[in-house]
C-alpha cells in the first residue's frame, strides 16, 4: 500500500518497566527489547460517576504492531480504547487517574490539544458511521475540517486514502454517489479510509467487523495486516480466532483490569494465567 | 350476538360518534366560511384597501400587516430559538438546572396568548419605548413562538444520529465544527418545519398583538417597523364584533376569514411536505 506520509520518527523509546517494576507490556517480564512504545498507560483507573470501569491498567502498546483486546462484554474494552483518543470526555461525569502518554506526552495533562490528539489517534466504530455525504466528502471531511483548500491535495488524499483502506477500485467510479449506497463492510472500510485521510499515527478499532458477515471480515482482516506497517493499530475484537490472526500482542480485559498482555503467539498456546486460557477456550465470556 | 360483541360493537360506535362529531364540526366550520366567503375574493379584494368606514374595498392592508409581523416574529423567534435548542441540546449539561429550564420553556408554551399580549406591552412598548408598532407586536408573537422553535428544533436536534457527531469529533473535529458541519445540516430541515407550525399558530393569533401594534383602521400601509398596521386577524374580529355595521359587512368578514385560513393552512401544509419529505431521504 502507498504510504501516506513519511512520519518523522522522533519519539523516545519507552522503558518496559513501570514505576512500580510491574510487567507493562510483553516482553518486559523477560526483559525482552519490544520495540518502540507508541501508547503506554500507568495505574490507568476510569471512572464513569461513581463507577469504576478501569483498573489500573498499565499497559504498552507497540509502533507498527496490531494489539488486540479481548474480554468478556462490559469489561472495559471500549472503554479502555476511547480514553486513548479521549473519546469519552463527551460523556458527562467520567473522570481518570493515573497517566496516558502518546509519544511520551501525557494526553490528559492540562492544556493538551484534544483536537490534535484525536487527529494524531484515529478511531473506528463499531457500528460503521459514515456521513450522510458522497463517498468523496466523507474521506474529505477530515481535511476540510482541518483547513486543507487545495482541491488537487484533496483529491489526491482521497484516492490515496480510499487505496489505502482497499476500497479504492469499487468505488473509484462512484465517489459522488451517497455512501449510504455502500454495503456495510464497504461503509467500514469507507470510514477507515476516512481515519487515514487526516494521517493519524494510531488507529484505534472497536470491533470493526463485528457487524459484517465473513468475507466482509477478511476483508478487513487483510487491510488491517496492511496497515500495520504504516501505522499502530489497537483493536477490540469479541472474536477469539480472529484477535489470533491479526494480533501481534494480545491484552485480556476482565472487569476492568488487565488480567494477562503477551505477545499472540503465547496468549493463544500458553496463556500464563488460567483464567485467560478459559476465556480463550471459550469456556465462558 | 353474545354479550362480550355488543358490549365491543357498543364501544366501537361510541368511539366512531365521537370521531364523527369532531370531524362534522370541522367540516360545517369550513363549509360555512368557504361558501360565504369564496364569493367575496376577488383580485380588488386582495388588492385594494378598505374604503367608506370599512364596509367596501378590499383588505391589502390586512395581508400586507400580517405578512410583515410574521416575518418580524420569525426573524424573533427562529435565530433566538435555534440558538436556545442547540445550546440546550449539544452543550448544556444535563443536570437539575436545565431540566427546570426545559420545563419552563414547555410550561411556556400553555401560557395563554393574551397573557404574552400584555407581557409585550409591558416590556416592548412602555418599558423598552419601542411604542405600539410591528417591531413590537412581532417582538410579542416572536415570545409567543419560542417554546415551540426551541422545542422544535430540540427534536430535530436529537433526530441526528450520535455517530455524526462522534464520527466529526473523531477525525479531528471542534465540537462547534462537528455541530454545525455534521449536525445542523441535517438538523435545519426538521427545525424548520417546527417552527413553521408555530408561525403559523402565531399568524392566526388576535390577543397578542390587540395592545402592541395593531390598527382598527389605516388609510395607508406601515412605512417601517416602527409603524403600526393592519392584521388578518385583528381585522376580521373588528368586522365580525366591533363595526358599526357588523350584518352588512358580514362578507367582507368572511373573505377576511377565508383568506386567513387559506394562509395558515398552506404554511401548515409546507411544513407537513417538508417532514414528509425530509422522513424519505432519511429512509434511503
Ligand atoms: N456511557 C456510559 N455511562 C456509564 N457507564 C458506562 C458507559 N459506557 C459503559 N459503561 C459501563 O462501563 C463498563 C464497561 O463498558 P464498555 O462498553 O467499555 O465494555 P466493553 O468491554 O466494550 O463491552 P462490549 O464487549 O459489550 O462492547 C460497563 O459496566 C458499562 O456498563
Ligand atoms: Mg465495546
Amino acid at each position: 500500500m502507498q504510504k501516506l506520509k513519511e512520519r518523522s520518527v522522533n519519539r523516545k523509546t519507552g522503558k518496559s518497566q513501570n514505576g512500580n517494576g510491574e510487567p507493562a507490556g510483553p516482553g518486559a517480564a523477560k526483559g525482552k527489547k519490544m520495540g518502540e512504545i507508541v501508547i503506554r498507560t500507568e495505574g490507568f483507573n476510569f471512572y464513569y460517576g461513581d463507577e469504576i470501569a478501569i483498573k489500573s491498567v498499565t499497559m504498552d502498546i507497540y509502533k507498527n504492531k496490531v494489539t488486540g483486546i479481548i474480554g468478556p462484554s462490559g469489561c472495559g474494552k471500549s472503554t479502555f480504547l476511547r480514553s486513548l483518543n479521549r473519546m469519552n470526555d463527551v460523556i458527562d461525569g467520567t473522570r481518570i487517574e493515573g497517566k496516558v502518554e502518546i509519544d511520551g506526552q501525557d494526553i490528559y495533562a492540562p492544556g493538551v490539544d484534544v483536537v490534535s490528539l484525536r487527529r494524531k489517534v484515529g478511531m473506528v466504530f463499531q457500528k460503521s458511521n459514515p456521513f450522510p455525504k458522497t463517498i468523496f466528502e466523507n474521506v474529505a471531511y477530515g481535511l476540510r475540517i482541518n483547513g486543507v483548500k487545495d482541491r488537487a491535495y484533496i483529491s489526491d488524499k482521497v484516492e490515496a486514502s480510499l487505496k489505502g483502506a482497499a476500497l479504492w477500485k469499487e468505488v473509484k467510479d462512484r465517489l459522488n454517489d451517497s455512501a449510504f449506497d455502500l454495503s456495510g463492510g464497504q461503509q467500514q472500510r469507507l470510514c477507515i479510509a476516512r481515519a487515514l485521510a487526516i494521517e493519524p499515527e494510531v488507529i484505534l478499532m472497536d470491533e470493526p467487523a463485528s457487524a459484517l458477515d465473513p468475507t466482509a471480515t477478511l476483508k478487513i482482516e487483510e487491510l488491517i495486516e496492511e496497515l500495520k506497517n504504516d501505522y499502530t493499530i489497537a483493536i477490540v475484537t469479541h472474536n477469539m480466532q480472529q484477535a489470533a490472526r491479526i494480533s501481534d500482542y494480545t491484552a485480556f480485559f476482565m472487569l476492568g483490569e488487565l488480567v494477562e498482555y503477551d505477545e499472540t503467539s503465547k496468549m493463544f498456546t500458553n496463556p500464563g494465567k488460567k483464567i485467560t486460557e478459559d476465556y480463550i477456550t471459550g469456556r465462558f465470556g | 350476538m353474545n354479550k362480550k360483541n355488543i358490549e365491543q360493537n357498543a364501544g366501537i360506535t361510541v368511539l366512531f360518534l365521537c370521531l364523527g362529531t369532531v370531524a362534522l364540526i370541522l367540516v360545517v366550520i369550513l363549509w360555512d366560511i368557504f361558501t360565504k366567503g369564496a364569493g367575496k375574493i376577488s383580485w380588488a379584494f386582495l388588492t385594494q384597501m378598505p374604503k367608506n368606514g370599512m364596509t367596501e374595498g378590499g383588505i391589502f392592508p390586512a395581508i400586507i400587516g400580517t405578512f410583515l409581523v410574521t416575518l418580524m416574529t420569525a426573524l424573533f423567534a427562529v435565530p433566538l430559538g435555534m440558538g436556545c435548542a442547540i445550546y440546550l441540546n449539544e452543550y448544556a449539561r444535563d443536570n437539575r438546572f436545565t431540566r427546570l429550564i426545559r420545563m419552563s420553556i414547555r410550561n411556556l408554551s400553555g401560557v395563554p396568548s393574551i397573557v404574552y399580549g400584555l407581557f409585550g406591552v409591558v416590556l416592548f412598548v412602555q418599558l423598552m419605548r419601542i411604542g405600539t408598532c410591528i417591531l413590537s407586536a412581532g417582538m410579542t408573537l416572536g415570545l409567543m413562538t419560542l417554546p415551540w422553535t426551541i422545542t422544535a428544533s430540540e427534536e430535530a436536534l436529537k433526530n441526528v444520529p450520535q455517530a455524526y457527531r462522534s464520527g466529526a469529533l473523531a477525525l479531528g473535529a471542534t465540537k462547534w465544527q462537528s455541530i454545525r458541519t455534521n449536525v445542523l445540516p441535517y438538523a435545519i430541515p426538521g427545525m424548520l418545519t417546527g417552527t413553521i407550525l408555530g408561525l403559523a399558530r402565531a399568524a392566526g393569533e388576535t390577543a397578542p398583538i390587540l395592545f402592541t401594534g395593531a390598527a382598527f383602521f389605516l388609510p395607508f400601509l406601515p412605512e417601517s417597523l416602527f409603524d403600526q398596521f393592519m392584521a388578518l386577524p385583528y381585522h376580521l374580529y373588528i368586522m365580525a364584533t366591533q363595526h358599526h355595521d357588523i350584518e352588512g359587512v358580514r362578507p367582507i368578514a368572511y373573505g377576511t376569514a377565508l383568506v386567513l385560513i387559506v394562509l395558515v393552512f398552506s404554511m401548515n401544509l409546507f411544513a407537513i411536505i417538508l417532514r414528509y419529505k425530509l422522513r424519505k431521504v432519511r429512509k434511503e
